[in-house]
Protein backbone atom coordinates (compact mmCIF):
# COMPACT_ATOMS: atom_id res chain seq x y z
CA UNK A 1 0.00 0.00 0.00
CA UNK A 2 1.39 3.40 -0.97
CA UNK A 3 1.61 6.07 1.66
CA UNK A 4 -1.11 8.69 1.64
CA UNK A 5 -0.24 12.36 1.87
CA UNK A 6 -2.86 14.37 3.67
CA UNK A 7 -2.82 18.14 3.13
CA UNK A 8 -5.13 20.37 5.08
CA UNK A 9 -6.82 23.00 2.90
CA UNK A 10 -9.31 24.38 5.43
CA UNK A 11 -9.08 24.36 9.21
CA UNK A 12 -12.02 25.10 11.51
CA UNK A 13 -11.55 28.89 11.40
CA UNK A 14 -11.09 29.02 7.64
CA UNK A 15 -14.14 26.83 7.16
CA UNK A 16 -16.18 29.09 9.44
CA UNK A 17 -15.11 32.16 7.42
CA UNK A 18 -15.91 30.41 4.15
CA UNK A 19 -19.41 29.46 5.35
CA UNK A 20 -19.98 33.01 6.59
CA UNK A 21 -19.06 34.41 3.17
CA UNK A 22 -21.18 31.78 1.37
CA UNK A 23 -24.18 32.79 3.52
CA UNK A 24 -23.73 36.44 2.49
CA UNK A 25 -23.34 35.52 -1.17
CA UNK A 26 -26.48 33.38 -1.13
CA UNK A 27 -28.57 36.31 0.15
CA UNK A 28 -27.05 38.59 -2.51
CA UNK A 29 -27.69 36.05 -5.26
CA UNK A 30 -31.31 35.56 -4.16
CA UNK A 31 -31.96 39.28 -3.62
CA UNK A 32 -33.04 38.66 -0.05
CA UNK A 33 -34.47 35.64 1.67
CA UNK A 34 -38.15 35.77 0.64
CA UNK A 35 -38.24 32.78 -1.74
CA UNK A 36 -35.08 31.09 -0.54
CA UNK A 37 -34.99 27.34 0.18
CA UNK A 38 -31.75 25.54 1.05
CA UNK A 39 -31.50 21.90 0.00
CA UNK A 40 -28.61 19.89 1.43
CA UNK A 41 -27.39 16.76 -0.32
CA UNK A 42 -26.96 13.76 1.96
CA UNK A 43 -24.77 13.35 3.94
CA UNK A 44 -22.56 16.35 4.69
CA UNK A 45 -24.44 18.76 2.46
CA UNK A 46 -27.35 18.53 4.88
CA UNK A 47 -25.21 19.68 7.82
CA UNK A 48 -23.67 22.47 5.77
CA UNK A 49 -27.10 23.69 4.59
CA UNK A 50 -28.28 23.75 8.20
CA UNK A 51 -25.27 25.83 9.23
CA UNK A 52 -25.58 28.25 6.34
CA UNK A 53 -29.31 28.66 7.05
CA UNK A 54 -28.52 29.56 10.67
CA UNK A 55 -25.88 32.06 9.57
CA UNK A 56 -28.34 33.72 7.18
CA UNK A 57 -30.94 33.87 9.95
CA UNK A 58 -28.41 35.55 12.24
CA UNK A 59 -27.25 38.11 9.71
CA UNK A 60 -30.76 38.91 8.45
CA UNK A 61 -32.38 39.15 11.89
CA UNK A 62 -35.29 37.42 13.57
CA UNK A 63 -38.16 37.15 11.06
CA UNK A 64 -36.19 35.40 8.33
CA UNK A 65 -36.61 31.65 8.93
CA UNK A 66 -34.99 29.86 6.02
CA UNK A 67 -36.77 26.65 4.95
CA UNK A 68 -34.30 23.79 4.51
CA UNK A 69 -34.57 20.32 3.12
CA UNK A 70 -32.50 17.22 2.56
CA UNK A 71 -32.05 15.29 -0.64
CA UNK A 72 -30.72 11.78 -1.11
CA UNK A 73 -29.90 11.25 -4.77
CA UNK A 74 -29.14 7.52 -4.58
CA UNK A 75 -32.29 6.54 -6.50
CA UNK A 76 -31.48 9.05 -9.26
CA UNK A 77 -27.93 7.87 -9.88
CA UNK A 78 -27.04 6.77 -13.41
CA UNK A 79 -24.73 3.98 -12.30
CA UNK A 80 -26.83 1.44 -10.35
CA UNK A 81 -25.87 -1.18 -12.92
CA UNK A 82 -22.14 -0.65 -12.47
CA UNK A 83 -21.59 0.11 -8.80
CA UNK A 84 -24.44 -1.90 -7.32
CA UNK A 85 -26.98 -0.58 -4.86
CA UNK A 86 -26.10 1.68 -2.01
CA UNK A 87 -28.14 0.21 0.82
CA UNK A 88 -27.68 3.24 3.01
CA UNK A 89 -30.24 5.58 1.53
CA UNK A 90 -30.63 8.75 3.57
CA UNK A 91 -33.71 10.76 4.26
CA UNK A 92 -35.24 12.98 1.58
CA UNK A 93 -37.29 15.83 2.97
CA UNK A 94 -38.42 18.80 0.90
CA UNK A 95 -40.13 21.67 2.78
CA UNK A 96 -43.32 22.25 0.78
CA UNK A 97 -43.80 22.82 -2.93
CA UNK A 98 -40.71 24.25 -4.64
CA UNK A 99 -42.66 25.98 -7.40
CA UNK A 100 -41.57 29.63 -7.73
CA UNK A 101 -38.93 29.25 -5.02
CA UNK A 102 -35.23 29.94 -5.33
CA UNK A 103 -33.72 26.59 -4.40
CA UNK A 104 -30.04 26.51 -3.45
CA UNK A 105 -28.45 23.07 -3.57
CA UNK A 106 -25.74 22.76 -0.91
CA UNK A 107 -23.09 20.05 -1.08
CA UNK A 108 -19.68 19.50 0.42
CA UNK A 109 -17.64 18.67 -2.70
CA UNK A 110 -18.25 19.33 -6.39
CA UNK A 111 -16.32 16.92 -8.59
CA UNK A 112 -17.70 15.14 -11.69
CA UNK A 113 -21.05 16.93 -11.49
CA UNK A 114 -23.00 13.66 -11.63
CA UNK A 115 -24.41 14.06 -8.13
CA UNK A 116 -25.67 17.54 -9.04
CA UNK A 117 -27.17 16.22 -12.28
CA UNK A 118 -29.09 13.63 -10.24
CA UNK A 119 -30.13 16.29 -7.71
CA UNK A 120 -31.50 18.51 -10.50
CA UNK A 121 -33.55 15.61 -11.85
CA UNK A 122 -34.86 14.80 -8.40
CA UNK A 123 -35.75 18.42 -7.55
CA UNK A 124 -37.74 18.68 -10.77
CA UNK A 125 -40.04 15.99 -9.36
CA UNK A 126 -40.88 18.25 -6.41
CA UNK A 127 -42.12 21.25 -8.41
CA UNK A 128 -40.74 23.94 -10.69
CA UNK A 129 -38.44 26.33 -8.82
CA UNK A 130 -38.01 29.72 -10.51
CA UNK A 131 -34.29 29.26 -10.07
CA UNK A 132 -31.89 26.60 -8.82
CA UNK A 133 -28.39 27.59 -7.69
CA UNK A 134 -25.47 25.48 -6.59
CA UNK A 135 -23.39 26.21 -3.51
CA UNK A 136 -20.43 23.97 -2.57
CA UNK A 137 -17.81 24.11 0.14
CA UNK A 138 -15.07 22.69 -2.08
CA UNK A 139 -14.79 22.71 -5.88
CA UNK A 140 -12.12 20.18 -6.79
CA UNK A 141 -12.44 20.40 -10.60
CA UNK A 142 -12.67 17.28 -12.78
CA UNK A 143 -16.12 17.86 -14.22
CA UNK A 144 -17.65 15.23 -16.52
CA UNK A 145 -20.81 17.26 -17.15
CA UNK A 146 -21.42 20.93 -18.03
CA UNK A 147 -22.22 21.99 -14.46
CA UNK A 148 -20.75 24.90 -12.50
CA UNK A 149 -21.22 26.14 -8.95
CA UNK A 150 -22.64 29.62 -8.28
CA UNK A 151 -20.99 29.91 -4.90
CA UNK A 152 -17.75 28.18 -3.86
CA UNK A 153 -16.10 28.11 -0.44
CA UNK A 154 -12.70 26.95 -1.67
CA UNK A 155 -11.37 25.87 -5.06
CA UNK A 156 -8.59 23.32 -5.24
CA UNK A 157 -6.91 21.48 -8.11
CA UNK A 158 -6.93 17.71 -7.68
CA UNK A 159 -6.22 14.64 -9.78
CA UNK A 160 -8.52 11.69 -10.37
CA UNK A 161 -6.78 9.54 -7.74
CA UNK A 162 -7.03 12.16 -5.01
CA UNK A 163 -9.70 12.30 -2.35
CA UNK A 164 -11.21 15.32 -0.66
CA UNK A 165 -12.10 14.56 2.94
CA UNK A 166 -14.64 16.96 4.42
CA UNK A 167 -15.25 16.65 8.15
CA UNK A 168 -17.98 18.51 9.96
CA UNK A 169 -18.39 18.94 13.70
CA UNK A 170 -21.90 17.38 13.79
CA UNK A 171 -20.82 14.06 12.25
CA UNK A 172 -17.06 13.89 12.62
CA UNK A 173 -16.37 15.89 15.77
CA UNK A 174 -14.40 18.65 14.03
CA UNK A 175 -14.44 21.05 11.10
CA UNK A 176 -11.66 20.37 8.63
CA UNK A 177 -11.06 19.75 4.93
CA UNK A 178 -8.09 17.71 3.71
CA UNK A 179 -6.90 16.61 0.31
CA UNK A 180 -5.48 13.09 0.34
CA UNK A 181 -3.03 12.25 -2.41
CA UNK B 1 -17.73 -0.73 1.12
CA UNK B 2 -19.31 -4.05 0.28
CA UNK B 3 -23.00 -4.40 1.00
CA UNK B 4 -24.20 -7.77 2.27
CA UNK B 5 -25.74 -9.07 -0.93
CA UNK B 6 -29.10 -10.78 -1.16
CA UNK B 7 -28.06 -13.10 -3.97
CA UNK B 8 -30.00 -13.55 -7.20
CA UNK B 9 -33.44 -14.53 -5.90
CA UNK B 10 -35.74 -13.98 -2.94
CA UNK B 11 -37.53 -17.29 -2.46
CA UNK B 12 -38.03 -17.38 1.30
CA UNK B 13 -36.80 -16.21 4.67
CA UNK B 14 -35.77 -19.68 5.87
CA UNK B 15 -32.27 -19.47 4.45
CA UNK B 16 -31.68 -15.76 4.92
CA UNK B 17 -29.45 -14.28 7.59
CA UNK B 18 -30.73 -11.76 10.15
CA UNK B 19 -28.39 -9.19 8.52
CA UNK B 20 -29.98 -9.71 5.11
CA UNK B 21 -33.46 -9.31 6.60
CA UNK B 22 -32.42 -6.13 8.42
CA UNK B 23 -30.84 -4.79 5.22
CA UNK B 24 -34.20 -5.10 3.44
CA UNK B 25 -36.09 -3.45 6.32
CA UNK B 26 -33.56 -0.59 6.54
CA UNK B 27 -33.66 -0.08 2.78
CA UNK B 28 -37.47 0.01 2.88
CA UNK B 29 -37.46 3.02 5.25
CA UNK B 30 -36.49 5.69 2.68
CA UNK B 31 -38.79 4.13 0.08
CA UNK B 32 -41.82 4.96 2.23
CA UNK B 33 -41.18 8.64 1.52
CA UNK B 34 -41.20 8.10 -2.26
CA UNK B 35 -44.88 7.11 -2.10
CA UNK B 36 -45.67 10.39 -0.29
CA UNK B 37 -44.15 12.61 -3.02
CA UNK B 38 -46.23 14.63 -5.46
CA UNK B 39 -44.56 12.61 -8.22
CA UNK B 40 -44.45 9.09 -6.80
CA UNK B 41 -41.60 7.86 -8.92
CA UNK B 42 -37.82 7.57 -8.88
CA UNK B 43 -35.71 6.42 -11.85
CA UNK B 44 -33.71 3.74 -10.01
CA UNK B 45 -34.92 0.77 -12.14
CA UNK B 46 -35.38 2.62 -15.41
CA UNK B 47 -35.01 0.23 -18.33
CA UNK B 48 -35.54 -2.93 -16.25
CA UNK B 49 -38.33 -5.21 -17.40
CA UNK B 50 -40.27 -7.16 -14.79
CA UNK B 51 -42.87 -9.88 -15.38
CA UNK B 52 -45.49 -10.55 -12.73
CA UNK B 53 -46.34 -14.19 -13.26
CA UNK B 54 -49.43 -15.03 -11.22
CA UNK B 55 -50.74 -18.59 -11.30
CA UNK B 56 -53.13 -17.88 -8.40
CA UNK B 57 -55.68 -15.20 -7.72
CA UNK B 58 -54.28 -12.15 -5.96
CA UNK B 59 -55.23 -8.50 -5.77
CA UNK B 60 -53.28 -7.01 -2.90
CA UNK B 61 -49.94 -8.66 -3.54
CA UNK B 62 -50.03 -8.20 -7.29
CA UNK B 63 -51.08 -4.57 -7.11
CA UNK B 64 -48.52 -3.91 -4.39
CA UNK B 65 -45.71 -5.39 -6.51
CA UNK B 66 -46.92 -3.49 -9.54
CA UNK B 67 -46.92 -0.17 -7.68
CA UNK B 68 -43.47 -0.92 -6.29
CA UNK B 69 -42.17 -1.66 -9.79
CA UNK B 70 -43.76 1.39 -11.36
CA UNK B 71 -42.58 3.73 -8.60
CA UNK B 72 -39.05 2.55 -9.36
CA UNK B 73 -39.63 3.25 -13.10
CA UNK B 74 -39.38 -0.39 -14.20
CA UNK B 75 -41.45 -1.61 -17.14
CA UNK B 76 -43.93 -4.27 -16.08
CA UNK B 77 -46.00 -6.96 -17.70
CA UNK B 78 -48.64 -9.03 -15.92
CA UNK B 79 -49.22 -12.62 -16.91
CA UNK B 80 -52.07 -14.55 -15.30
CA UNK B 81 -52.46 -18.30 -15.63
CA UNK B 82 -55.92 -18.09 -17.11
CA UNK B 83 -55.99 -16.68 -20.61
CA UNK B 84 -52.30 -17.39 -21.19
CA UNK B 85 -50.37 -20.24 -22.76
CA UNK B 86 -50.35 -21.86 -19.31
CA UNK B 87 -53.95 -22.91 -19.90
CA UNK B 88 -52.74 -24.62 -23.08
CA UNK B 89 -50.50 -26.87 -21.01
CA UNK B 90 -47.16 -25.10 -21.24
CA UNK B 91 -44.81 -25.92 -18.37
CA UNK B 92 -43.64 -23.30 -15.90
CA UNK B 93 -40.06 -23.43 -17.15
CA UNK B 94 -41.09 -23.13 -20.80
CA UNK B 95 -43.27 -20.14 -20.00
CA UNK B 96 -40.43 -18.45 -18.14
CA UNK B 97 -37.81 -19.28 -20.79
CA UNK B 98 -40.02 -17.79 -23.47
CA UNK B 99 -40.39 -14.65 -21.40
CA UNK B 100 -36.63 -14.56 -20.91
CA UNK B 101 -36.13 -14.83 -24.65
CA UNK B 102 -37.86 -11.45 -24.80
CA UNK B 103 -35.08 -10.11 -22.55
CA UNK B 104 -36.65 -9.58 -19.19
CA UNK B 105 -34.74 -8.84 -15.97
CA UNK B 106 -36.95 -10.10 -13.15
CA UNK B 107 -39.86 -12.43 -12.50
CA UNK B 108 -42.28 -12.09 -9.60
CA UNK B 109 -44.05 -15.41 -9.26
CA UNK B 110 -47.06 -16.66 -7.35
CA UNK B 111 -47.77 -20.35 -7.76
CA UNK B 112 -49.95 -22.99 -6.04
CA UNK B 113 -47.03 -25.44 -5.73
CA UNK B 114 -44.59 -25.19 -2.82
CA UNK B 115 -41.06 -24.64 -4.10
CA UNK B 116 -42.11 -23.21 -7.48
CA UNK B 117 -40.13 -19.99 -7.03
CA UNK B 118 -36.90 -21.73 -6.13
CA UNK B 119 -37.40 -24.25 -8.94
CA UNK B 120 -37.75 -21.40 -11.41
CA UNK B 121 -34.87 -19.39 -9.95
CA UNK B 122 -32.52 -22.34 -10.46
CA UNK B 123 -33.45 -22.55 -14.14
CA UNK B 124 -33.49 -18.98 -15.43
CA UNK B 125 -30.95 -16.18 -15.28
CA UNK B 126 -33.41 -13.45 -14.29
CA UNK B 127 -33.94 -12.52 -10.66
CA UNK B 128 -36.90 -14.40 -9.17
CA UNK B 129 -39.04 -13.08 -6.33
CA UNK B 130 -41.48 -15.37 -4.57
CA UNK B 131 -44.91 -13.80 -4.17
CA UNK B 132 -46.30 -16.91 -2.49
CA UNK B 133 -45.69 -20.55 -3.37
CA UNK B 134 -48.19 -23.15 -2.16
CA UNK B 135 -47.91 -23.71 1.58
CA UNK B 136 -44.20 -22.88 1.57
CA UNK B 137 -43.40 -19.16 1.93
CA UNK B 138 -44.59 -15.65 1.21
CA UNK B 139 -41.43 -13.73 2.10
CA UNK B 140 -42.45 -10.18 1.16
CA UNK B 141 -45.59 -10.49 3.31
CA UNK B 142 -43.47 -11.48 6.32
CA UNK B 143 -41.03 -8.65 5.60
CA UNK B 144 -43.81 -6.08 5.55
CA UNK B 145 -45.18 -7.58 8.77
CA UNK B 146 -41.74 -7.21 10.35
CA UNK B 147 -41.45 -3.61 9.16
CA UNK B 148 -44.91 -2.79 10.55
CA UNK B 149 -44.06 -4.34 13.93
CA UNK B 150 -40.76 -2.43 14.02
CA UNK B 151 -42.54 0.85 13.16
CA UNK B 152 -45.12 0.35 15.89
CA UNK B 153 -42.91 -0.94 18.69
CA UNK B 154 -39.49 0.41 17.69
CA UNK B 155 -37.99 -3.07 17.83
CA UNK B 156 -38.65 -6.72 17.08
CA UNK B 157 -36.24 -8.38 19.47
CA UNK B 158 -37.93 -9.53 22.65
CA UNK B 159 -41.48 -8.84 21.46
CA UNK B 160 -44.11 -11.54 21.91
CA UNK B 161 -45.86 -12.21 18.63
CA UNK B 162 -48.66 -14.76 18.28
CA UNK B 163 -49.93 -16.06 14.93
CA UNK B 164 -53.59 -16.94 15.25
CA UNK B 165 -55.60 -19.33 13.12
CA UNK B 166 -54.75 -21.58 10.21
CA UNK B 167 -51.02 -21.97 10.73
CA UNK B 168 -50.98 -25.39 9.05
CA UNK B 169 -51.88 -24.17 5.57
CA UNK B 170 -50.39 -20.69 5.80
CA UNK B 171 -47.29 -19.64 3.87
CA UNK B 172 -47.62 -16.26 5.58
CA UNK B 173 -47.29 -18.00 8.95
CA UNK B 174 -44.28 -19.98 7.79
CA UNK B 175 -42.40 -16.93 6.53
CA UNK B 176 -43.35 -14.99 9.66
CA UNK B 177 -42.05 -17.77 11.92
CA UNK B 178 -38.67 -17.66 10.18
CA UNK B 179 -38.42 -13.90 10.09
CA UNK B 180 -39.59 -13.25 13.63
CA UNK B 181 -37.37 -15.88 15.19
CA UNK B 182 -34.30 -14.75 13.21
CA UNK B 183 -34.81 -11.21 14.48
CA UNK B 184 -35.19 -12.36 18.07
CA UNK B 185 -38.93 -12.15 18.71
CA UNK B 186 -40.69 -14.68 20.93
CA UNK B 187 -43.14 -16.52 18.72
CA UNK B 188 -46.33 -18.38 19.57
CA UNK B 189 -49.20 -19.86 17.57
CA UNK B 190 -52.83 -20.27 18.54
CA UNK B 191 -55.68 -22.10 16.84
CA UNK B 192 -57.59 -25.36 16.64
CA UNK B 193 -55.39 -28.45 16.92
CA UNK B 194 -56.48 -29.53 13.46
CA UNK B 195 -54.84 -26.41 12.00
CA UNK B 196 -51.54 -26.59 13.92
CA UNK B 197 -48.56 -28.18 12.18
CA UNK B 198 -47.29 -31.25 13.97
CA UNK B 199 -44.07 -30.84 15.92
CA UNK B 200 -44.12 -27.05 15.81
CA UNK B 201 -43.14 -26.91 19.51
CA UNK B 202 -39.79 -28.38 18.53
CA UNK B 203 -39.00 -25.13 16.69
CA UNK B 204 -39.18 -23.29 20.02
CA UNK B 205 -42.65 -21.96 19.30
CA UNK B 206 -45.20 -21.79 22.12
CA UNK B 207 -48.59 -23.30 21.29
CA UNK B 208 -51.78 -21.93 22.83
CA UNK B 209 -54.98 -23.93 22.53
CA UNK B 210 -57.13 -21.06 23.78
CA UNK B 211 -57.24 -17.54 22.34
CA UNK B 212 -57.59 -16.11 25.87
CA UNK B 213 -54.16 -17.46 26.80
CA UNK B 214 -52.63 -16.00 23.64
CA UNK B 215 -54.14 -12.57 24.36
CA UNK B 216 -52.80 -12.62 27.90
CA UNK B 217 -49.30 -13.40 26.63
CA UNK B 218 -48.91 -11.40 23.42
CA UNK B 219 -47.74 -7.90 22.44
CA UNK B 220 -48.80 -8.50 18.84
CA UNK B 221 -51.49 -10.74 17.34
CA UNK B 222 -51.11 -11.56 13.67
CA UNK B 223 -54.55 -12.95 12.80
CA UNK B 224 -54.38 -15.23 9.76
CA UNK B 225 -57.13 -15.59 7.23
CA UNK B 226 -59.31 -18.64 7.74
CA UNK B 227 -59.38 -20.15 4.29
CA UNK B 228 -63.03 -21.00 3.92
CA UNK B 229 -62.43 -24.13 1.92
CA UNK B 230 -60.92 -25.62 5.10
CA UNK B 231 -64.36 -25.92 6.60
CA UNK B 232 -65.58 -28.13 3.81
CA UNK B 233 -62.59 -30.38 4.35
CA UNK B 234 -63.53 -30.83 8.01
CA UNK B 235 -60.73 -28.92 9.75
CA UNK B 236 -63.29 -26.83 11.65
CA UNK B 237 -66.95 -27.57 12.43
CA UNK B 238 -68.48 -24.24 11.38
CA UNK B 239 -67.55 -20.59 10.87
CA UNK B 240 -69.80 -19.57 13.73
CA UNK B 241 -68.18 -21.96 16.09
CA UNK B 242 -64.75 -20.79 14.96
CA UNK B 243 -65.68 -17.19 15.71
CA UNK B 244 -67.11 -18.18 19.09
CA UNK B 245 -63.97 -20.06 20.15
CA UNK B 246 -61.11 -18.29 18.31
CA UNK B 247 -62.53 -15.01 17.05
CA UNK B 248 -60.49 -11.94 18.10
CA UNK B 249 -63.12 -9.74 19.73
CA UNK B 250 -62.98 -6.48 21.74
CA UNK B 251 -64.40 -8.33 24.76
CA UNK B 252 -61.49 -10.74 24.72
CA UNK B 253 -58.89 -8.04 24.13
CA UNK B 254 -60.24 -5.99 27.04
CA UNK B 255 -59.02 -8.67 29.43
CA UNK B 256 -55.42 -7.96 28.46
CA UNK B 257 -53.54 -5.59 30.78
CA UNK B 258 -51.82 -3.90 27.80
CA UNK B 259 -52.93 -2.80 24.34
CA UNK B 260 -52.23 -5.46 21.74
CA UNK B 261 -51.20 -4.59 18.21
CA UNK B 262 -53.53 -6.25 15.72
CA UNK B 263 -52.32 -7.42 12.31
CA UNK B 264 -53.96 -9.33 9.47
CA UNK B 265 -52.44 -10.18 6.08
CA UNK B 266 -55.82 -9.90 4.33
CA UNK B 267 -58.26 -10.50 2.86
CA UNK B 268 -60.21 -10.48 6.12
CA UNK B 269 -63.24 -12.58 6.95
CA UNK B 270 -64.91 -10.07 9.25
CA UNK B 271 -66.91 -11.83 11.93
CA UNK B 272 -64.98 -15.08 11.49
CA UNK B 273 -61.34 -14.81 12.58
CA UNK B 274 -61.57 -11.13 13.48
CA UNK B 275 -64.33 -8.86 14.75
CA UNK B 276 -64.90 -5.66 12.76
CA UNK B 277 -64.51 -3.53 15.88
CA UNK B 278 -61.01 -4.97 16.32
CA UNK B 279 -60.05 -4.75 12.66
CA UNK B 280 -61.03 -1.06 12.57
CA UNK B 281 -59.96 -0.36 16.16
CA UNK B 282 -57.25 1.94 17.50
CA UNK B 283 -54.60 -0.78 17.81
CA UNK B 284 -55.10 -2.21 14.34
CA UNK B 285 -52.15 -1.68 11.96
CA UNK B 286 -53.77 -3.63 9.13
CA UNK B 287 -53.73 -0.75 6.66
CA UNK B 288 -50.19 0.23 7.70
CA UNK B 289 -49.22 -3.29 6.63
CA UNK B 290 -50.60 -2.57 3.17
CA UNK B 291 -48.76 0.76 2.93
CA UNK B 292 -45.51 -0.84 4.09
CA UNK B 293 -45.96 -3.61 1.54
CA UNK B 294 -45.14 -1.27 -1.31
CA UNK B 295 -42.01 0.08 0.44
CA UNK B 296 -40.72 -3.41 1.31
CA UNK B 297 -41.25 -4.63 -2.25
CA UNK B 298 -39.47 -1.57 -3.63
CA UNK B 299 -36.53 -2.38 -1.35
CA UNK B 300 -36.41 -6.01 -2.48
CA UNK B 301 -36.61 -5.08 -6.18
CA UNK B 302 -33.96 -2.39 -5.77
CA UNK B 303 -31.52 -4.60 -3.87
CA UNK B 304 -31.92 -7.57 -6.22
CA UNK B 305 -31.64 -5.39 -9.34
CA UNK B 306 -28.25 -4.04 -8.34
CA UNK B 307 -26.98 -6.92 -6.31
CA UNK B 308 -25.95 -9.36 -9.00
CA UNK B 309 -22.73 -11.15 -8.26
CA UNK B 310 -21.17 -10.55 -11.68
CA UNK B 311 -21.47 -6.80 -11.14
CA UNK B 312 -19.80 -6.80 -7.75
CA UNK B 313 -16.28 -6.16 -9.06
CA UNK B 314 -17.51 -3.12 -10.98
CA UNK B 315 -17.98 -1.46 -7.62
CA UNK B 316 -14.35 -0.37 -7.68
CA UNK B 317 -15.26 2.94 -9.26
CA UNK B 318 -16.13 4.29 -5.85
CA UNK B 319 -19.00 6.50 -4.93
CA UNK B 320 -18.20 9.92 -6.36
Amino acid sequence: MSTEIRTQILDARAMSRALQRMAVEIVELAHGTGDLVLIGIQRRGVELAERIAKLIEQQEGAPALIPRGALDITLYRDDLGTVGPNPVIGETHIPGDLTDKHAVIVDDVLYTGRTVRAALDELADFGRPKRISLCVLVDRGGRELPIQADIVGKSVKTGPGDRVDVQVEELDGRDQVDVIR
Amino acid sequence: MTAPALGKDLTGLEHMTPEQIRLILDTAEPFKEVSERPIKKVPALRGKTIVNLFFEASTRTRVSFEFAEKRLSADTVNVAATGSSVSKGETLVDTARNLEAMRIDMVVIRHPSSGAAEFLGDRIASNVINAGDGKHEHPTQALLDLLTIRDKHGRIEGLKVCLVGDVLHSRVARSNLWGLSKLGAEVAVCGPWTLMPRGIEELGVTVFGRIEEAIEWADVLNVLRLQLERMEKGFIPSLREYYRVFGVTPERLERSPKPITIMHPGPMNRGVEIDSRVADGPHSVILDQVTNGVAVRMAVLYLLAGGRAELADAAKRGSE
